[in-house]
């Protein structure tokens, strides 16, 4: 299958790896891979702050490039669901909604991707640690993504899943809410922390990179002795 | 910024850092999710049975107008009184025009959201009456003179030692940390409360329109005694409260109580349905009933966020919000607190005050999965941010935004990011954190992610050579 791959702006710049390590699973895999190098970003940040009219212009730039797309895979559930779920809000009304509802079908995030699209779940890693899943909002609420990363997971060898309490709850990320509202966004990322390390993981996993960097970012202003790292490294762990 | 929102960006920076206040909360709440959740469990299907609420309150507040006058003509012919309100204003004239009317001194209310979104005690107490709260939480942050904070649990932000303070400084009694002592010290005074009283006023949960009936949950038996003491009943509330039919209470009321506060069915549940009947031994001589418009009409007027009128005001979208659990309830300063307040104070209060609410949000979701109507909550929490862009744009975020696309739509340009990102960063620890920084609202609480040595499309370039 050829498949497309949409690369969110930050993972691009900052967690490249995030990126590697999905061509090589699915280049394993058997997959061409697609790599529209134009394509810097889904427009989330102008979208979520309101402005709408602002966003389309990026919008349409991706609905025309991945017009012909097989599929097409999305390294993260939060920009996953800007153009599964939210594209199509977006151009409602417009002449571009059939493009959009068209494009939505053929969006998966990565997990999901694996899961549900190629019935792949074992993909022979090996990551022998203890770890716990941090489910983004957007993966779990817009996309319905809870069962799919613990089923990969579930199939890392020597990977030890323990769930933390607050696995549900929102990092506290959101977009530029972590700026407007940083000392909300900040106790919600301590909620996080501490609720990370009630499980004694050494690892907390995630399939959005954006959680992962606030998760981080506060780790490490705080010293807790806790490393994110995004899903597709696990599974990419040999 | 309008005062509100500077306000509220004060509150919660002082509340963020409160971590007792963030513990209580927390720990309150974890347990009533467990409660929840074990109540839940008892539903056959819970995702069926929100699924039939929202279709229920589709139609209840699809077709308001008709099931307003059957609710309104049922009860009006058991002798009730009937009263139209467009206005908070209005709500209070009513109310104040039966007050002097009966002449009353003391008025007994038992727990009425509409009455704090008219701010009716206040109204009260200026026309020289005593007004006494009978809710013990509600009993509680009256005498501390403070709002509810959580509009179901309006002290929940208190411990025992502190109510045992307010009482014994409030109402002289001894102190003490046991809830039952607490409870009696309160008890005693409002059982003669409700027997002096002229006047009992209080809210509704459900109207039915089939019965001319309103009908009210409580723990505590307050409500009952409000209602059935006083010579003159007086009920405020919202338009949106109109339920078709009495067995839509089959699953509206074990619902309330499960998504509010974890319990199969809440204590007590009774209906009213206008003042005595010849012949009937108890009930008030008079009954008022005042329907609240307040701009629920112009909420309704948004095919997009009408659904919002949904609402039975369990509160459990506070229960599970993130952000309610790190600011706390006052913090808002909003009648109705939380997600469901955040979407509909901006129609009742107006947009360009109070739309700071819909951007102290992470959209996560959290308020509508729980929300037992339906109520699409985070999203009209982005719409409304569409709507207050559209409205009141701030002229340089539009401008930053705008570049912003341009960039994204200019590969040469995009191009540009990560090289100068990584000039910048190495200039960076120069300022960082100092007033300088503009990365200041992030790195003052957390470190930034560094810009990779080579990027993803510098790897892709990379292959493809």
């Amino acid at each position: 299958m050829k498949i497309t791959l949409f690369i969110p702006c930050f993972v691009d710049m900052c967690y490249p790896h995030v990126g590697v390590s999905i061509v090589q699973i699915l280049e394993r895999l058997g997959h061409e891979i697609d790599y529209p190098e134009e394509l810097a970003c889904c427009g989330q940040p102008a979208f979520n702050s309101g402005y709408w009219n602002e966003t389309r212009p990026i919008a349409e730039r991706v609905l025309k490039r991945l017009k012909d797309a097989e599929v097409v895979v999305i390294a993260s559930g939060s920009c996953g669901a800007m153009l599964k779920k939210f594209y199509p809000e977006l151009f409602a009304t417009t002449a571009h909604a059939g493009a959009a509802n068209e494009l939505a079908a053929r969006c998966y995030e990565f997990s999901d991707f694996l899961v549900t699209r190629l019935g792949v779940t074992d993909l022979g890693a090996h990551f022998p640690h203890r770890v716990t899943f941090h489910d983004g909002c957007h993966g779990l609420r817009e996309l319905g993504n809870k069962k799919q990363p613990r089923e990969l997971l579930a199939k890392v060898r020597g990977l030890d899943l323990v769930e933390m309490s607050e696995a549900e709850t929102c990092c506290g990320f959101g977009g530029m809410f972590s700026t407007k509202f940083p000392m909300i966004s900040t106790a919600m990322g301590e909620v996080k922390c501490t609720s990370a390390l009630e499980t004694g993981a050494e690892y907390v996993v995630s399939n959005d990179a954006s959680c992962n960097m606030h998760i981080q970012g506060l780790a490490d202003r705080q010293r807790l002795s806790l490393r994110t790292i995004h899903l597709a490294e696990v599974l990419n762990s040999r | 910024m309008s005062a509100a929102s500077q306000q509220f960006k004060h509150d919660a920076e002082r509340l963020t850092h409160d971590l007792r206040h963030r513990l209580l909360i927390q720990t309150a709440l974890k347990k009533y999710e467990v409660a929840r959740d074990s109540k839940k469990s008892r539903y056959q299907d819970w995702q069926s049975a929100r699924q039939t609420a929202a279709e229920i309150k589709w139609d209840a507040v699809n077709h308001l107008d008709t099931y307003l006058e059957e609710f309104a003509s049922k009860l009006e012919a058991r002798g009730a009184h009937v009263h139209w309100a467009s206005t908070s204003e209005q709500a209070r004239q009513i109310i104040l025009g039966i007050v002097r009317e009966k002449n009353a001194r003391s008025i007994i209310k038992s727990k009425v959201m509409t009455g704090e979104e008219i701010h009716l005690n206040e109204a009260l107490e200026k026309a020289g009456l005593t007004v006494v709260e009978s809710d013990f939480g509600e009993y509680i942050v009256q005498l501390r003179r403070e709002a509810p904070y959580h509009f179901v649990f309006p002290a929940m932000h208190l411990v025992r030692g502190e109510i045992s303070e307010l009482f014994e400084e409030k109402l002289g009694s001894k102190p003490t940390n046991d809830p039952e002592e607490l409870m009696m010290i309160a008890r005693g005074i409002l059982r003669n409360k409700y027997i002096t009283a002229d006047i009992g006023i209080t809210g509704a949960n459900f109207a039915i329109a089939e019965t001319g009936m309103i009908s009210i949950t409580e723990n505590e038996g307050n409500a009952r005694l409000t209602c059935a003491l006083p010579k003159v009943h007086i009920a405020l509330m919202g338009i949106e409260k109109v339920l078709p039919k009495l067995e839509d209470l089959a699953l509206f009321m074990p619902m309330l109580a499960t998504a509010g506060a974890g319990q199969a069915l809440t204590g007590y549940n009774s209906l009213y349905a206008g003042p005595r009947q010849p012949g009937e031994p108890d009930g008030p001589d008079e009954f008022h009933l005042v329907l609240l418009d307040n701009q629920r009409t112009h909420l309704l007027a948004d095919a997009e966020q009408r659904d919002a009128l949904h609402c039975i005001r369990c509160g459990a979208c506070l229960n599970v919000c993130p952000i309610f659990k790190n600011i706390g309830g006052h913090a808002y300063g909003t009648t109705y607190q939380g997600p469901i307040g955040s979407v509909i104070t901006p129609h009742f209060r107006g947009l360009q005050d109070w739309k700071h609410l819909s951007g102290a949000s992470s959209l996560c979701g959290a308020c509508t999965e729980a929300c037992p109507v339906k109520i699409d909550l985070h999203h009209h929490l982005l719409q409304s941010r569409r709507n207050a862009m559209a409205r009141y744009p701030v002229w340089w975020e539009r401008l930053a935004f705008k570049g912003f696309a341009f960039l994204v739509n200019h590969p040469v340009l995009a191009g540009l990011a990560p090289p100068l990102a990584r000039v910048a960063q190495r200039f960076h620890p120069l300022i960082k954190r100092t007033p300088l920084d503009p990365a200041r609202p992030w790195t003052r609480s957390r470190e930034l992610p560094q810009v990779a040595k080579q990027t993803f499309k510098e790897f892709w370039r990379s292959r493809k050579r």
